[in-house]
C-alpha cells in the first residue's frame, strides 16, 4: 500500500499546495500570530517557561483531541471523553490510595477508557443508534460511576507515582514533563497510524463515504468500532495525565472537556462531516485554546469569562471560513 | 399475505400498544411512579392547602417546567435533523438579562418593570436563536458545531452581563412567575402546559408539523416540493431559543437569582435525552411532542426518585444512563426487527401446533 503513496505524492506536489492542507495552515498561522502578538505585548510571554507550560497545562487535552480526531474523521462524535477522563483519574487515585502497585493501576485506568470505547462502538454498530446519543449515555454512565466510586476529591500520595510524575527533560527553562512526553508520543503514534497504515486510510474512507467504503470491501465495522476504542483509550490515558498534573482524583473534573476537545479538533481543520482532517491540526487546535487562556491570564485585567467568548468567536470564524472554502471547492 | 393481515387485525390492539413510540417511555414513567409510591406512600397524594393544590406531583409539575420548555423546542430542532446545544447558555443569558434589568430598574416590584424585563430577555433569546438559525440555514454549518459556538461563548456572555456575580433581586411579580400559583396549580407548570398544547395544535392541526417532518426527512426534496426549508429551519432555532429564554426566566424566578455559571448546566443534554426517550429519532423526520412530554416527566421523576430512595443525587447520571440505554436499545431498529421476527416465529409455531 505504501507504493501508492510514493506514486501519488509527487503528483500532488506538482499541482502546488494541496488544498487539503489549507485549514491546518490557517490554524498554524493563527498559532504563530498569537505567539508573536503575545510576545510583543508581554515581556515574559515568549519565554521557554511559558511555552513549556502551554504544553504542561494542556497535555490531557492534547490526548483527548487526538482520540476525538479519529472518531470525527469517521463521521462520528464522542461526547463521553470528559466524563471518562474523570472516571479514569478517580480510578488512579482510588487504587493508588488503596495501596496498589502503580504499574498495575495505570493500565487498569486506561483499560477502563478502552472498555467504554468498545461499548460505544459496539452499541453504535450492532444497534444502529447515533453516536451522539450513545456517547451521551456513556457520558452520564461514566459521570454517575465517578460519584458512585468517590463523591469527594481523593488526594494521591504515592512515592512511586510522584517519582514517575516528577521526571522531566530540561532544555534551559523549557521543560518536558512525563505527561507532556506521553502526550507527544501519542500524537506521533496517532500521526503514523492515521497516515501510514491501512487502518488509517480506512478511517478516511469511511468518513468520505461509508457506502463506498463498504462496497470497496473495507473492514468498516472493525474500523468504526476501533475508532471509538481509540477515543476511549485516549480518554482513559487523558485521565491518567490529569491525575498526574493534579495529584488527585475528583468526580467533577472534565465537565465540558469533551466540547473543548471537539472545539480543538474543529479549529485544527477537521471537518465534522468526516473524511478530512489531521492529527497535527488537532494539536495546533489545542495550542490555540491554550494560547487564548495564556494571553488572557497575561493580560490580567480581563476576566476569565473572556476566554470562553474568545474561543466561541474564534470557533465561529474558523467554521465560517471552512464552510466558504469548501463551498468554493465544490 | 391476506392471512397475515387477518392475524394482525385480531391481535391489533395489543400490538398497536406495544409498538407505539409512547409505550416504553410510559412503562418507564409508571415504574418510577411505583418505585416512588413504595419509597414514600404519600407520593401520589394531592391535597388542597392555602388555596392551591399541594403534593409531590404538583412539585414535579413545577420543577419539570424549564426542562419541558427546552425539550419541546429541542424536539422541533431535532425533527429538522438539527440539534441545539446552546439552550443551556441561552437559558443562563435570559435569566441574567431579566434579573439585571430588574435590579437596575427604579421600581423592581412593579409589574411593568417585570413585563419589560421578561420581554427583553425573550427578545434576546429569540435573537440568539436567530443567529443559530443563520449559521445552520443560510451558511449550511452543521447544527452541532453551529450551536456549540453559542454554547461556549454564551456562558461567557452571561457572566459579562452579571459581572461574574450571582445577581439577586426582590420582586414579587417576578417571583410569582417561578413559584406562584394560578387556579390552584404552579404558574411555571401552566406555562409549560400551554406551550405544549399550542405547539401540539400548531403542528398536528395545521400543516406545520408535516412541513417540519418533510424538511427533516429530506431537506432538498422538501425544497423542490415547495417547502421553504430555510425558513422552517430558521423558525425551529428561533423557537428553541425563545423556549430556552422562557425556561431561563422560570428557573431564575424560582430561586430569584441568576447564576451565569451554573444555571441550566447540562440542560441541553437532559433535553436531548428526554427527546430520545420520547421516541424522536436524532436522524430527523418524524417527531413526537407527546413523547417528549413523557420523556421530560421520566427524567424529572427519576431525579426525584433518586432523592426519595435516599441515594446521593450525585449518582443520578448513572440512572439516567441506564434508562436511556434501555429505551434506546428497545427502540433501535435492530431490536425491533429481532423482536418482530421472534413474535412472528412464535405465532407461526402456534399455528403449526394447532394444525
Amino acid at each position: 500500500m505504501t507504493t501508492d503513496q510514493l506514486v501519488e505524492a509527487p503528483t500532488r506536489r506538482r499541482r502546488g499546495l494541496d488544498v487539503r492542507y489549507l485549514p491546518v495552515l490557517g490554524t498554524l498561522t493563527v498559532v504563530i500570530l498569537m505567539v508573536v502578538i503575545g510576545g510583543a505585548l508581554y515581556p515574559n510571554f515568549l519565554t521557554p517557561r511559558t511555552m513549556g507550560n502551554l504544553f504542561i497545562n494542556n497535555a490531557h487535552l492534547i490526548v483527548l483531541a487526538v482520540g476525538m480526531t479519529f472518531v470525527i474523521i469517521t463521521g462520528g462524535i464522542d461526547l463521553s471523553v470528559g466524563a471518562v477522563l474523570a472516571l479514569s483519574s478517580i480510578i488512579v487515585a482510588t487504587l493508588l490510595q488503596a495501596g496498589w502497585n502503580m504499574w498495575l493501576v495505570l493500565p487498569i485506568a486506561i483499560a477502563a477508557g478502552t472498555l467504554f470505547g468498545l461499548m460505544h462502538g459496539a452499541i453504535i454498530y450492532y444497534f444502529r443508534v447515533q453516536p451522539f446519543i450513545v456517547t451521551l449515555a456513556g457520558m452520564f454512565l461514566a459521570r454517575g460511576l465517578c460519584f458512585l466510586i468517590a463523591p469527594l476529591s481523593i488526594p494521591i500520595a504515592n512515592k512511586g507515582f510522584d517519582r514517575f510524575v516528577g521526571w522531566r527533560i530540561k532544555f534551559g527553562d523549557f521543560r518536558i514533563t512525563t505527561a507532556v512526553g506521553i502526550a507527544l508520543i501519542v500524537v506521533l503514534v496517532a500521526f503514523l497510524v492515521l497516515h501510514y497504515t491501512r487502518f488509517g486510510r480506512t478511517v478516511y474512507a469511511i468518513g468520505g463515504s461509508e457506502p463506498s467504503a463498504i462496497m470497496m470491501g473495507l473492514p468498516v465495522t472493525r474500523t468504526k468500532i476501533l475508532a471509538y476504542v481509540i477515543s476511549g483509550t485516549c480518554a482513559g490515558l487523558g485521565g491518567v495525565l490529569f491525575a498526574m498534573s493534579l495529584k488527585s482524583g475528583y468526580a467533577l473534573t472534565g465537565v465540558g472537556m469533551e466540547l473543548d476537545a471537539i472545539a480543538a479538533v474543529v479549529i485544527g481543520g477537521t471537518l465534522l462531516t468526516g473524511g478530512a482532517g489531521f492529527v497535527l491540526g488537532s494539536l495546533l487546535g489545542v495550542l490555540v485554546l491554550g494560547l487564548i487562556q495564556t494571553i488572557i491570564t497575561f493580560q490580567g485585567t480581563l476576566s476569565s469569562w473572556w476566554t470562553k467568548i474568545v474561543i466561541g468567536a474564534l470557533l465561529l470564524i474558523f467554521v465560517v471560513l471552512q464552510r466558504l472554502l469548501s463551498r468554493r471547492r465544490a | 399475505m391476506s392471512e397475515r393481515y387477518g392475524h394482525d387485525r385480531r391481535v391489533g390492539l395489543g400490538k398497536r400498544i406495544t409498538s407505539s413510540n409512547l409505550f416504553w417511555p410510559l412503562v418507564a414513567l409508571l415504574a418510577l411512579f411505583v418505585a416512588n409510591t413504595i419509597a414514600s406512600p404519600n407520593f401520589l397524594k394531592i391535597t388542597w392547602l392555602d388555596g392551591h393544590l399541594f403534593g409531590s406531583l404538583i412539585n414535579l409539575m413545577r420543577s419539570s417546567a424549564p426542562l419541558m420548555l427546552v425539550a419541546l423546542g429541542m424536539t422541533l430542532v431535532i425533527a429538522t435533523r438539527g440539534i441545539d446545544l446552546s439552550v443551556g447558555a441561552v437559558l443562563a443569558i435570559s435569566g441574567a438579562v431579566a434579573l439585571s434589568y430588574i435590579a437596575g430598574a427604579p421600581d423592581p416590584a412593579s409589574p411593568a418593570t417585570v413585563a419589560v424585563a421578561v420581554l427583553i430577555a425573550l427578545a434576546l433569546s429569540a435573537v440568539l436563536g436567530l443567529l443559530n438559525g443563520l449559521l445552520v440555514a443560510v451558511l449550511g454549518i452543521q447544527p452541532i458545531i453551529a450551536t456549540l459556538i453559542l454554547m461556549t461563548a454564551g456562558r461567557g456572555i452571561a457572566m459579562l452581563i452579571t459581572g461574574g456575580l450571582i445577581t439577586t433581586v426582590n420582586s414579587a411579580p417576578y417571583k410569582w412567575l417561578g413559584s406562584g400559583w394560578l387556579l390552584g396549580l404552579p404558574v411555571a407548570g401552566w406555562i409549560a402546559v400551554v406551550v405544549f398544547v399550542v405547539l401540539l395544535l400548531l403542528t398536528r392541526r395545521g400543516a406545520l408539523g408535516m412541513l417540519i417532518e418533510a424538511v427533516g426527512i429530506n431537506p432538498d426534496a422538501a425544497r423542490i416540493a415547495g417547502v421553504w426549508s430555510r425558513l422552517i429551519i430558521w423558525m425551529v432555532y428561533v423557537l428553541s431559543g425563545l423556549f430556552a429564554g422562557m425556561a431561563g426566566i422560570l428557573s431564575s424566578a424560582d430561586v430569584m437569582a441568576a447564576d451565569a455559571n451554573n444555571a441550566g448546566m447540562m440542560i441541553e443534554m437532559d433535553a436531548i435525552l428526554a427527546v430520545v426517550i420520547g421516541g424522536t429519532a436524532l436522524s430527523g423526520g418524524k417527531f413526537s411532542l407527546s413523547g417528549t412530554f413523557v420523556g421530560v416527566l421520566v427524567i424529572s421523576t427519576l431525579t426525584l426518585t433518586v432523592t426519595m430512595l435516599g441515594i446521593s443525587p450525585l449518582v443520578t447520571p448513572l440512572f439516567k444512563a441506564i434508562i436511556v440505554l434501555i429505551v434506546m436499545l428497545l427502540q433501535s431498529p435492530r431490536a425491533r426487527t429481532t423482536f418482530e421476527a421472534w413474535s412472528r416465529r412464535t405465532a407461526f409455531r402456534k399455528k403449526e401446533a394447532v394444525a
